[in-house]
């Protein structure tokens, strides 16, 4: 249990020292602030309008659906293949995890065919 | 009495958490300070690359300009665009560093030395995870957000598509990274960093890099995909100047940019020693009779290797587009990695 605070230790201790940047930033630098100076950057242009934050091309959301597939796969795999040693249960394992990825396979087949994965 | 000493922890457990504790600063300590020599060590290569000599005004070869820059950096004037989202906008860069320099708590730099006078024995990692990988994957996925966060508060547009593109680049090629780490895992049979190591303990040929015909293979993949979770040239298409000005950064000024850049620094330097771990032996010296290096020189030697590579590639090769960076993910990367499980797991299997 014990080794499992140093996860806390280091977060703690980095936000702190993050935090501290930040705030000695705030203190130190000059406070100039103008109307033009606030804005959003756009090349030198005014700035029309807000950025859109609730649209984007469908394809980002495509990906991240393939993602949480692939991922959760990997998860599977990790058990699997600290177990791969084991020669009494290797080849049964083995050939298991054989159907499991072609599943996935034919997943990521269906996804390519059709299109899911082409940006343009 | 019995009572309170049994809610209390024991004096060991005090200890134990002192010294993990002290190690973690230590730990912190240095890796923070290291982007100051790093990002000089980069502006000397991409001078040299371009024949030129590079900072060369502040100390000897200009070894403190990062120094100087970095004091220019607190004195910047602080400025939050007056339509962003102030509070995720401040802490979107703090967000960004902590799993940046989190990572390093699994990592081992040695295996464990004794301390002279006081007689102790300390070990060279912070602790040693039986899950660690699993853990490096879970935090490196977890960064995405700062840079998510900061362009998506910033309410700019370049900032914004920046943001969407870091997302969606760094969560496809997760997956090929954690496929890399399989691969690893099944060369070695354990998750645990110090276990990996040791696995790769001898001669040379025991390193994973060598495990033929598989291991380069791994290597490559694993590569390519850090290279794409680093957001680093040829695959920096969040940060790309050319068409999108900074990307998710466009909008930060002063130390809140610097933070950024400390935790791509970081990140960069866990790659980089993750690397070697998983790949070149850790902190085992190439041939196993070499006693007046110590095993911590050989891993930071092997590290700036691996950094000074990552350099190299910013200033020799140029950008993909964005429609290739997800066809070399999705369409190269994936497919090859599950031949690649295919094959190395018959290749337990067999031999």
């Amino acid at each position: 249990m014990v080794p499992y605070f140093s996860i806390l230790i280091m977060m703690g201790f980095v936000g702190i020292l993050g935090t501290a940047a930040l705030v000695m930033n705030k203190i130190m630098g000059p406070k100039n602030f103008y109307k033009d100076k606030l804005s959003p950057w756009e090349c030198g242009m005014p700035p029309v309008g807000d950025a859109d934050r609730g649209h984007f091309k469908v394809h980002y959301f495509l990906i991240a659906i393939l993602f949480i597939v692939f991922d959760v796969e990997t998860l599977f795999l990790f058990p699997w293949a600290v177990l791969l040693a084991d020669k009494t249960i290797s080849l049964f394992i083995f050939f298991e995890m054989i159907i499991f990825l072609v599943i996935l396979a034919v997943g990521l087949a269906y996804a390519w065919k059709k299109g899911a994965l082409d940006w343009v | 009495m019995t009572e309170l000493t049994n809610i209390l922890p024991s004096m060991a457990t005090v200890l134990q958490v002192i010294m993990i504790a002290v190690k973690c600063v230590i730990i912190a300590g240095i890796v923070m300070n290291l982007p100051i020599i790093l990002v000089w060590l980069e502006r000397k290569v991409a001078g040299h690359i371009q024949q030129r000599p590079g900072p060369m005004r502040i100390g000897p070869h200009g070894l403190l300009q990062s120094v100087a820059d970095g004091i220019k950096l607190i004195f910047k004037e602080d400025i939050i665009p007056s339509k962003a989202d102030k509070i995720v906008f401040i802490i979107a860069p703090v967000i960004a560093l902590i799993p940046a320099m989190t990572v390093f708590v699994t990592i081992p730099f040695g295996d464990s030395i004794m301390i002279p006078y006081i007689n102790q024995e300390v070990t060279l990692y912070i602790a040693d995870f039986n899950v660690a990988i699993l853990f490096i994957l879970a935090v490196g996925g977890i960064s995405v957000y700062g840079f998510m966060l900061g362009g998506w508060a910033s309410n700019s547009k370049y900032a914004l598509l920046g943001s969407i593109r870091a997302a969606a680049q760094m969560i496809s090629y997760e997956v090929a990274f954690s496929f890399a780490a399989i691969g690893v895992v099944m060369m070695t049979n354990s998750l645990s960093l110090v276990d990996i190591v040791h696995a790769q303990d001898g001669w040379f040929t025991n390193w994973n890099i060598l495990y033929l015909p598989v291991g380069p293979v791994w290597f490559c993949i694993f590569f390519v995909a850090a290279l794409a979770e680093l957001n680093r040239i040829p695959f920096d298409m969040s940060e790309d100047e050319g068409s999108l000005a900074a990307g998710y950064q466009v909008e930060y000024s002063g130390m809140k940019f610097s933070l950024f850049a400390l935790a791509e620094y970081s990140a960069m330097v866990s790659i980089s020693v993750l690397c070697v771990i998983f790949f070149f032996g850790g902190w085992n010296a190439p041939i196993p009779g070499i006693p007046i290096v110590p095993p911590v020189l050989w891993l930071i030697g092997k590290t700036f290797v691996f950094i000074y590579f990552f350099m190299v590639i910013r200033f020799t090769l140029p950008r993909y587009r964005y429609d290739q960076l997800m066809t070399i993910g999705w369409k190269v990367l994936i497919p090859l990695s599950l031949v690649m499980i295919l094959i190395t797991g018959l290749m337990r299997i067999l031999l």
